[in-house]
């Protein structure tokens, strides 16, 4: 075929894996007992979607597997096959052996296992063989089961050009193994292929070359007279076809697709087909074709059922948009913002009597503007429920592995965050559930013993608080131990005290290296991980708290900016100098009276506000600026929060409020201590955007 | 450009490189025109506290936010004076786009490998490390500086160590 399938290759791949990712999550959600024929159906369709595209676009050792897989789930949603504990083990495994050769074919990188392959395929063989033998008494049995995950089809081509025949079949022998039976003059064809496709692929990949009308198939054990019948009789006035007192051989010679020698063989092996035993052949053939079920049925048509409601589902729901483009997007509006700020500027010195009309246009644009830029974010935000729905598996097999009995509670799957966070809080929230499962939740004597319920929970909780989302990981075990993460920390030769507030405790164990498991489980405990944890949150302008009660239990609250992209900001001046404080670290801005200001030890200044001192930082002097003033009481003292901890910024003034489009100074820079980023100012010139946990941290040491 | 030669598509051969010439006080330095992104004037530089001195800041080039470093003050050559006049050099290495303030640009030469002498050594305080070779080019020295090794140093305090 000349058509360039790559290009479609990105778009299986995703699909793929979405297929993959909801056949995970349906396996877990299944009722082993009582399973829900809607969700079985629901896996099923996954499963022969995957068989379906990795056909098409050749991947033959995806098709194999999921074939496999797809004989057992059909099975068992038929009601042939109960569904055992077993089972889903299996099919788990299966889609991780089929993401894993999901992603040598996207990335191409060492093959998947043979082994693991061959020995997954065995044990859905078996339980799909193992099981099926009783039932297969009573239903008719697939003449198409089959041989080494492969199955025979019959194909009779007629009127097809030459060109486009042996195009196709270049084609098929690819697929599987290809035998030209016989070749009635130039454009007439009949073939029997050995394929690990299934009918509706084969039929889908014939369909690229010919029109399905020019195909006959059929698959399994051909009843040729059936065949000959429907294959539009081209075969009639074929001479030379041996007389036979068979209805099968007297139709005329189609023998074609299987000689007259195997055909006997055939015959007498199959006998419990029946079909030339009995004398009145032609009745049988009827009943064959009332039976839906007549394994050997030609089929013409071509859709196949399962995947029908798959695109119909698919459609009008989203469009599949690449990143790039989404991100070039939000670069464009953010360009388009700051053109709108400058206008804004420009125009403020204009007279609003002479320029009225103008004016309205200009608030008009801004207000377009911020609608724009806000439709255009929400393009990039997503459900967090991308990342949540991954671990019911996570914590599936560490419990397992553990001994231990977890019950998953996940809570706000809706909260929505911006793309590039939700990829990156994946492993963050990884580890933390994983730890949790390992150090937090007890084994289940032990809480027994406890008092507490044998079976701990795990809760994911999402939320939207403010400009941030908030994630929190609490589990229901015996919570941290202060006297070992003192022992421990003393035993690192980190400086530490009894007389620490347990809030000072507990962030001892994101010190690096740091770990107080007994034993080093390969789940967790090698004291990698917490600062590693807290350095990638930061590193998302994000921060991690924890709060935790022995006996009672633990929580991992970390809190993120809602978007990386975007910021309100308040603009301040110092000096020539304007720098934005983001608008969610500030409570308030006031002018402090001169004797509200005082001084610590002659150095540090603090300032009372309603009754509470708070440390005073003056931004000249963190960033060696020459102020306006130097006076509080002439300036103004803009009152921050962030960890919890107060402070005030003295500035010269405040220049405005703004949604700040931000700028990574470390694209082509590097960090510099007590800013996070930059953003371009409506005259074009660069302003830097404060890292206010810092300030706040330096203003404190 | 001042010279044509029949080589200047320097990819066919080897022997022959471009270089864009500028001075800082008075002498001549050269650099990989490949290196080069664009020329401007010095303009709209945001200063960052607690940076080198010869770090200037950073401006808005087109949306994207640029370090600026002057070389002059960084090798302590010419005077470091700032007017409409004053060029910068905005150059992308090692992934990065940086812009470095210099005197003025000169133009761009074409040397070949025997135009190319290997530096002496010599204590200055532009590493001999980052030099690739004296250019002689009509009585001039061109002092070649491998740019992207002296940018991403740690000396210049441009890149996260």
């Amino acid at each position: 075929m000349t058509v360039d399938m790559s290009q479609f290759y990105e778009v299986f791949f995703e699909e793929a894996a979405e297929h993959l990712a909801s056949m995970e999550s349906l396996l877990l959600k299944l009722d082993i007992n009582a399973p829900d024929a809607d969700e079985l159906n629901a896996i099923f369709r996954a499963a022969h979607s995957i068989k379906g595209g990795s056909g098409t676009f050749g991947f033959t050792d995806m098709t194999g597997v999921t074939h496999i897989l797809e004989n057992l789930l059909d099975k068992i949603r038929k009601g042939e096959i109960a569904l055992r504990q077993e089972m889903i083990d299996v099919f788990l495994e299966t889609g991780d052996v089929l993401k894993a050769q999901l992603d040598v074919h996207r990335s191409g990188g060492a093959s998947v296992d043979e082994a693991t392959v061959a020995s997954v395929c065995d044990v859905l063989a078996k339980m799909t063989s193992e099981e099926s033998a009783p039932a297969a008494s009573s239903a008719p049995t697939r003449s198409t089961a089959p041989v080494g995950g492969k199955t025979r089809f019959h194909l009779a081509f007629k009127r097809v050009a030459k060109a486009k025949l042996e195009n196709l079949l270049r084609e098929l022998s690819e697929n599987g193994d290809l035998k030209v039976q016989e070749e009635s003059g130039n454009e007439n064809l009949s073939i029997m292929l050995d394929t690990t496709l299934s009918e509706t692929e084969l039929l889908e990949l014939i369909q690229f070359v010919v029109s399905l009308k020019q195909v006959v198939l059929a698959t399994g054990e051909i009843d040729p007279t059936e065949f000959a019948r429907e294959a539009f009789g081209f075969f009639a006035g074929n001479p030379g076809a041996p007389e036979a007192p068979l209805v099968a051989e007297e139709d005329d010679g189609f023998g074609l697709f299987i000689s007259p020698a195997e055909l006997k063989s055939q015959q007498e092996a199959d006998a419990g087909f029946g079909l030339f035993e009995d004398a009145p052949g032609m009745e049988q053939i009827k009943q064959g074709e009332a039976a839906a079920a007549a394994p050997s049925k030609p089929t013409v048509v071509a859709p196949a059922k399962p995947t029908a409601p798959a695109t119909a589902n698919a459609e009008g729901a989203s469009i599949r948009v690449s990143v790039e483009k989404v991100d070039q997007l939000i670069n464009l509006v953010g360009e388009l913002v700051i053109t709108q700020a400058m206008l804004a500027q420009t125009t403020a010195n204009v007279d609003p009597t002479l320029y009225e009309v103008l004016l309205n246009s200009v608030a008009q644009l801004e207000r377009n503007t911020r609608d724009l830029q806000e439709s255009v974010m929400s393009i990039r935000m997503m459900p967090i429920s991308f990342v949540f729905s991954r671990f019911p598996r996570v914590v599936r097999d560490v419990a397992t592995k553990l001994g231990k009995q977890v019950e998953l509670r996940t809570i706000g799957e809706g909260t929505e965050l911006d793309k590039g966070l939700i990829e990156k809080i994946a492993d963050p929230l990884t580890h933390l559930v994983r730890n949790s499962l390992d150090h937090g939740i007890e084994m289940p004597e032990t809480r027994i013993a406890a008092g507490k319920d044998p079976k701990g929970t795990l809760t994911l909780r999402a939320s939207h608080q403010g400009g941030n989302i908030v994630i929190e990981v609490s589990d229901d075990g015996g919570g941290l131990s202060r006297e070992r993460i003192i022992a421990k920390a003393k035993e690192k030769g980190i400086p530490v005290s009894d007389s620490m507030t347990d809030q000072e405790v507990w962030l001892l164990i994101f010190a690096p290296g740091f770990s107080t498991a007994e034993v080093v489980t390969d789940v967790s405990g090698r004291g990698v991980g917490m600062d590693v944890v807290k350095r990638n949150i930061e590193g998302m302008g994000g921060r991690v708290e924890l709060d935790s009660k022995t006996g009672v239990g633990t929580t991992v609250t970390i809190r993120l900016p809602l978007t990386l992209a975007i910021l309100d900001g308040m603009s301040v001046a110092v000096g020539d100098e304007i720098f934005i404080i983001p608008l969610n670290y500030i409570i308030e801005s006031l002018q402090p009276a001169e004797q509200d200001v005082k001084t610590v030890a002659s150095e540090g200044r603090v300032v009372n506000v309603r009754g509470e001192y708070l440390p005073l930082m003056a931004m000249h002097s963190l960033f060696n600026i020459k102020p306006k003033t130097r006076d509080p009481s002439k300036g103004i003292l803009v009152i921050i929060e962030s960890d919890g901890n107060k402070a005030a910024l003295l500035v010269d003034g405040l220049v405005g409020q703004h949604q700040v489009v931000i700028k990574s100074l470390e694209t082509n820079f590097r960090k510099v201590r007590g800013i996070s980023a930059a953003t371009i100012m409506g005259d074009g010139k660069v302003a830097l955007i404060l890292d206010m946990v810092a300030l706040v941290r330096m203003a404190r040491n | 450009m001042s010279e044509t030669s029949p080589s200047s598509n320097s990819a066919d051969n080897d022997a022959t490189r471009e270089f864009l010439t500028f001075t800082l006080g008075t002498e001549e330095y050269g650099i990989d025109i490949l290196k080069v992104q664009e020329i401007r004037g010095y303009d709209a530089v945001t200063h960052i506290a607690n940076t080198p001195e010869f770090i200037k800041g950073v401006i808005n080039l087109r949306g994207v936010i640029v370090p600026i470093v002057d070389l002059r003050i960084k090798f302590n050559l010419g005077t470091a004076g700032y007017n409409p006049f004053t060029v910068v050099i905005i150059l992308n290495v090692a992934g990065r786009v940086i812009g470095i303030v210099v005197d003025g640009v000169s133009d761009v030469t074409i040397l070949d490998s025997a135009q190319i002498k290997p530096p002496p050594e010599l204590a200055s305080t532009l590493d001999t490390h980052f030099i690739q070779g004296l250019g002689t080019k009509d009585d001039r020295m061109i002092i070649l500086i491998d740019i992207e090794a002296l940018l991403t140093s740690p000396a210049m305090e441009l890149i996260d160590a």
